[in-house]
């Protein structure tokens, strides 16, 4: 299939199509590790882990091995995790405090700014061998938003506030939402698994709302029977808060899906909490449209966020907490996802707790709901080995302004995917763009 | 020096566990835990995760095990049906406290897991403690701890450890 014609993009008649070659071909995946994932920005780490000079983080990105860590004089650089001399890794803990990173092959020593600062028999070396080039080598871009830190490997890349765009208005409202509370920190316990799916699958499933009542009808009846033990009901809660729920999709392939959805300790009620919690999450609604004003404080309180960056991190902030998921390729048919919850630095213990619990419960590898998206991920995985049927559709919502269950943000990552493969004319659909404001009710 | 016989009753229990989870007996193995009970998963890089401060892979108090449970005889349960085989071995049981009314347990365990062509096991350690009650034991906290790194093969944590 050649690339020009993988995306079948007809806004006039409402059909999108996606060709399934896109999901299974060795060079697809190829040109996406060119085109994509050298280009783009990449998350790194958040602030919160790099919070003291010599902290660090390893971690391998877009397939090179790499570590972020800020330096003696508190500036945090990316290095490309492979030792000058011959190569090998000179980080070799996934996270920790240095001071330098010695090589244990020969022992070349470099501080925490990366500058090589030692090795054993230098005056073995000629006088035109400069230690000050064999520093480590930095990736060639870094760049942080709101605490996150990302880098690219293209040195060309537009910077980072101008490639999230519009989207920033989102991921605002979801770290000013715990300013008053110190802030955002990751929490210890990274959820690392693999699914035997091409990385799309969970990218599109990520931003997929209508797939809810179906694959996660055990979700919605185990959340109903707790509902029910307290005299309450989902129904019930929904109808506390009145809004609409949309898809949004920005420029460069970013978007997501936006709901308003009870039980967020930013900040709206469940009845399944203690009547101090309450109080509590009362107190910091009451803070927050205080702070932020009417409009834009209730947003921040009851509408849940599921965003993407393109092209693999989600960005989830809602009733079932704050996380970041990284979706890595590691063939056309597998996958590799790290999740990071992140909690308000100084959120009340019982807060945390109903936090921490509802992220289980739905969105991890031990929870009610994440285990069934991974079997469907590699279901359709598996049938795509019947190829005589070429396409998947993702044509819901063309025609109207787009409700979550509909499409459009899972076609504007298509749609940027299909764009930096090389095989996309400019074009778009009336849902492609911001939406006006929705009106919030408080 | 813990007697050998309390040793031999430990196994036989655990030996139990094993095979209603094997045979996918859910409701018989529900009776198997105190109502104060805890099941723990911390996740695979942080084997001592803590589940009042660090996110863990699974924090069931005894509402939620009935919630796990539920789930998993359910038609809609998409990872576990139809219920994947699996075979537990549980082996290196030792008594590391004693009192008239709990036992304190550490064992290992590999669990193979085997469903639409694959084989994956999940290899690590229990820490339990086992209260006694009339004519044997129930459970009062049961924290499985992986030794996998990730969860590479496995994709998630979908049947019970
Ligand atoms: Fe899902």
């Amino acid at each position: 299939m050649d690339v020009h014609n993988i995306v079948m993009d007809d806004p006039e008649r409402g059909i999108f199509r996606v060709h399934r070659s896109a999901l299974t071909s060795d060079e697809v995946f190829e040109l996406e590790q060119r085109r994509i994932f050298d280009h783009s920005w990449l998350y790194f780490a958040h602030e919160s882990e790099l919070r003291n000079p010599g902290d660090y983080r390893r971690r391998t990105i877009a397939g090179r091995p790499m570590f972020i860590v800020r330096g003696k004089d508190g500036e945090v650089r990316a290095f490309l995790n492979t030792c000058t001399h011959r190569g090998a890794l000179v980080c070799r803990h996934d996270e920790g405090t240095a001071e330098s990173f010695q090589c244990f092959y020969h022992g070349w020593t470099f501080n925490n700014r990366g500058e090589l600062a030692g090795l054993p028999g230098s005056d073995a070396y000629a006088e035109a061998f400069d230690r000050r080039e064999l520093g480590l080598k930095p990736v060639p871009r870094l760049e942080s938003y709101r605490g996150m830190y990302f880098v690219s490997m293209d040195p060309g890349i537009p910077d980072l506030v101008t490639y999230l765009g519009g989207l920033r208005h989102y991921i605002d409202l979801t770290m000013d939402s715990a300013e008053a509370l110190g802030g955002w920190e990751v929490v210890a316990g990274t959820a690392k698994f693999t699914i035997k799916a091409n990385w799309k699958l969970i990218v599109e499933n990520s931003l997929d709302a209508y797939h809810l009542p179906t694959v996660h009808q055990t979700y919605v009846d185990y959340m109903d029977t707790r509902l029910e033990a307290v005299g309450a009901s989902r129904m019930q809660m929904q109808s506390r808060l009145s809004g609409q729920s949309n898809g949004v999709s920005y420029p460069r392939g970013h978007g997501g899906f936006l709901h308003f959805a009870p039980g967020r300790t930013i900040a709206n009620l469940s009845p399944l909490w203690s009547e101090s919690a309450q109080t509590e999450v009362t107190r910091i609604r009451e803070e927050l449209i205080q702070r932020y004003g009417v409009e834009r404080g209730s947003e921040m309180a009851d509408r849940s966020r599921h965003l993407l960056i393109f092209p693999n991190l989600l960005f989830q902030d809602s009733h079932t907490g704050f996380r970041f998921r990284q979706i890595w390729p590691v063939s056309p048919s597998e996958l590799r996802v790290e999740q990071y919850d992140l909690v308000p630095r100084d959120e009340q213990p019982e807060l945390r707790s109903y936090r921490l619990e509802w992220s289980r419960a739905f969105l991890g590898p031990g929870g009610l709901a994440t285990p069934d998206d991974v079997e469907a991920l590699e279901s359709c995985q598996k049938g795509y080995g019947a190829r005589e049927l070429e396409w998947n559709d993702l044509s819901r919502g063309m025609h109207r302004q787009p409700l979550a269950s509909d499409e459009v943000q899972i076609r504007g990552f298509w749609r940027q995917w299909h764009y930096l493969l090389g095989g996309r004319p400019a074009g778009s659909e009336a849902g492609d763009r911001p939406p006006a404001p929705v009106p919030v009710h408080a | 020096m813990p007697d050998p016989s309390l040793r031999s009753q430990v196994e036989d229990f655990l030996y139990q566990d094993a095979a209603l989870l094997d045979e996918w007996r859910l409701d018989d193995w529900l009776a198997l835990f105190t109502a104060d009970c805890s099941y723990v998963v911390p996740t695979t890089d942080l084997p001592e995760g803590d589940p009042t401060r660090h996110a863990v892979f699974i924090d069931d108090n005894y509402e939620r095990l009935v919630g796990r449970v539920t789930r998993l005889k359910s038609r809609h349960a998409h990872r576990e049906y139809p219920y994947s085989r699996t075979r537990r071995l549980v082996a290196n049981v030792r008594i590391t406290r004693e009192s008239p009314e709990e036992v304190d347990v550490q064992a290992s365990f590999v669990i193979y897991r085997v469903r639409s062509g694959d084989m994956a096991p999940y290899v690590g350690h229990y820490e339990l403690t086992l209260a006694r009650s009339e004519g044997g034991f129930k459970f009062r906290k049961r924290r499985a701890v992986l030794d996998m790194e990730t969860l590479q093969e496995h994709g998630a944590v979908s049947i019970i450890l």
